[in-house]
């Protein structure tokens, strides 16, 4: 048994909320630049100039990439040998509170979905925990935006809609959000399991770095033509035409009723943020 | 094509832009969210003024992020402008003359556009410290309690900006994927 203070995860979230917020994973950036390099319209590829260029601006003038500083996704990976001296949860809201304080990010939680209070530190943080063999703990601090947040969608499809439906359905959710997600957008996509599961897994797909495709060929392969589709929009950066609507596809599966197909994109931006650190 | 504007702009200003040209804005900007329209609403309904000279003015859907200190302003770039919908067109009626945001607007938004001669123009979404850098100054002018929605009036300079909805009826969100889906055809 291992022992880690609440101290120690408050300040690894504190400094993952500024960093997360601060500098792009380098998945991201590549494919960024990657989009660059390939995009052939000229309106897109000077935008795509532009969003390089407002990575570089953030970095060197220590701002937040994007004013949307997000509701703060936890995921911890809990060893299952390690023993927590503290709260737990409130460690990890400390932190939170605590990094969008001292990094001057954006307050954009408000208490109740209805009565619209704003908490003014960013709490609650959303967290997911995965038990796992070992004695370390892995936090990663996932900012999430609403522009594109608000551009997701899920549906209980039937069986015999198969991989065309899910194929349909994710098009369709991209062509309906066009501009409003800020493309290039990344695409986070569950796949089987329940209502409530399916949603967790097109989140937690956007863990998934861009250069990661899923392990088994056959989803890998449904990541590619998802991409080779959803581009086929020509919504282009921004969504003022061109070749690069998304940056990247990760879909995540897991076992469904014999009566359902469970389906759901979780939209992302080009600011696809996550920092991790391991504790 | 490129246009450098000064604001407060006229009708005449905005003639020639087209959905598509760039647009480098320079002087007050205000600052406004959902929650800052629906209180112009209310001060509307109560036949008070807005907290803003409307003629020719512009507003920028933006909540930034906390300036650091010595900082002119934080992260700053546009708010999805479609829950503005239900307030632009009464704003427009009254003179306001360019809308900054990002993303699609409704029909009657569009016909407002025309009937005034107003523009929408898009700042970058997610380009928060580019859009930041063209920011000379930042004063709150009314409902702090609003805190990142609270209404700032800002001083610009070559803002970078693209027109998406143009006086004439054009709209760069459907003509721009079009050209580009009708250039891959041939």
């Amino acid at each position: 048994m291992r022992t880690i203070s609440a101290a120690e995860i408050t300040a690894a979230v504190a400094r993952l909320c500024i960093r997360a917020n601060t500098v792009l994973p380098e998945d991201v950036t590549d494919a960024m630049e990657l989009a660059w390099c390939s995009e052939t319209w000229p309106l897109a590829e000077e935008t795509l100039k532009l969003l390089q260029q407002n990575q570089l601006d953030a970095w060197k003038r220590n701002l937040p990439i994007c004013q949307d500083t997000g509701m703060a996704c936890v995921f911890v990976e809990l060893g299952q040998e390690v023993h927590i001296d503290g709260g737990f949860e409130e460690a990890i809201h400390q932190g939170v509170r605590q990094g969008y304080t001292e990094g001057y990010l954006r307050k954009s939680i408000v208490a109740d979905p209805l009565r619209r209070v704003n908490t003014e530190d960013n709490t609650p943080a959303s967290i997911t925990v995965r038990i796992v063999p070992g004695d370390r703990l892995a936090v990663t601090v996932v900012p999430k935006g609403f522009g594109s947040e608000n551009m997701s969608r899920l549906a209980m499809l039937k069986p015999a809609d198969g991989v065309e439906g899910v194929k349909r359905f994710v098009v369709d959710t991209v062509r309906l959000a066009g501009p409003n997600p800020c493309p290039p957008v990344v695409l986070g996509v569950g796949i089987g399991g329940s209502f409530d599961k399916v949603a967790a897994l097109a989140k937690h797909a956007l863990l998934r770095p861009l250069n990661e495709p899923n392990p088994d060929p056959f989803y890998e392969n449904l990541e590619d033509e998802l991409l080779k589709e959803v581009n086929a929009l020509g919504i282009g950066p921004q969504g003022f035409g061109g070749k690069i609507t998304c940056l990247g596809v990760a879909v995540e599966t897991a076992p469904t009723h014999v009566a359902g197909l469970p389906v759901a994109v979780n939209v992302s931006c080009h600011v696809t943020r996550r920092a991790t650190e391991v504790l | 094509m490129q246009y450098k504007l000064t604001t407060p702009v006229t009708r005449e200003d905005l003639a020639p832009l087209r959905a598509g040209d760039t647009v480098l804005l320079s002087g007050v900007v205000y600052t406004a969210r959902d929650a800052a329209h629906k209180r112009m609403m209310e001060l509307l309904d109560k036949g008070e003024p807005l907290p803003f000279p409307v003629e020719g003015s512009a507003l920028y859907y933006v909540g930034p992020t906390p300036e650091r200190p010595g900082e002119v302003i934080g992260s700053a770039g546009p708010t999805t402008s479609g829950r503005m919908d239900a307030y632009s067109p009464r704003l427009l009626d009254l003179g306001q003359a360019i809308m900054i945001g990002k993303g699609a607007r409704n029909q009657a938004v569009k016909d407002t556009v025309v009937r005034n001669g107003a523009v929408y123009l898009a700042a970058l979404g997610g380009a928060g410290a580019l859009m930041a850098a063209s920011v000379q100054k930042l004063e709150v002018i009314c409902w702090e309690d609003l805190g990142c929605e609270a209404v700032r009036r800002l001083e610009v300079e070559d803002m970078p900006l693209t027109v998406i909805l143009d006086p004439h009826g054009g709209d760069l969100y459907q003509s721009g994927p079009a050209a580009y889906l009708n250039s891959q055809k041939g």
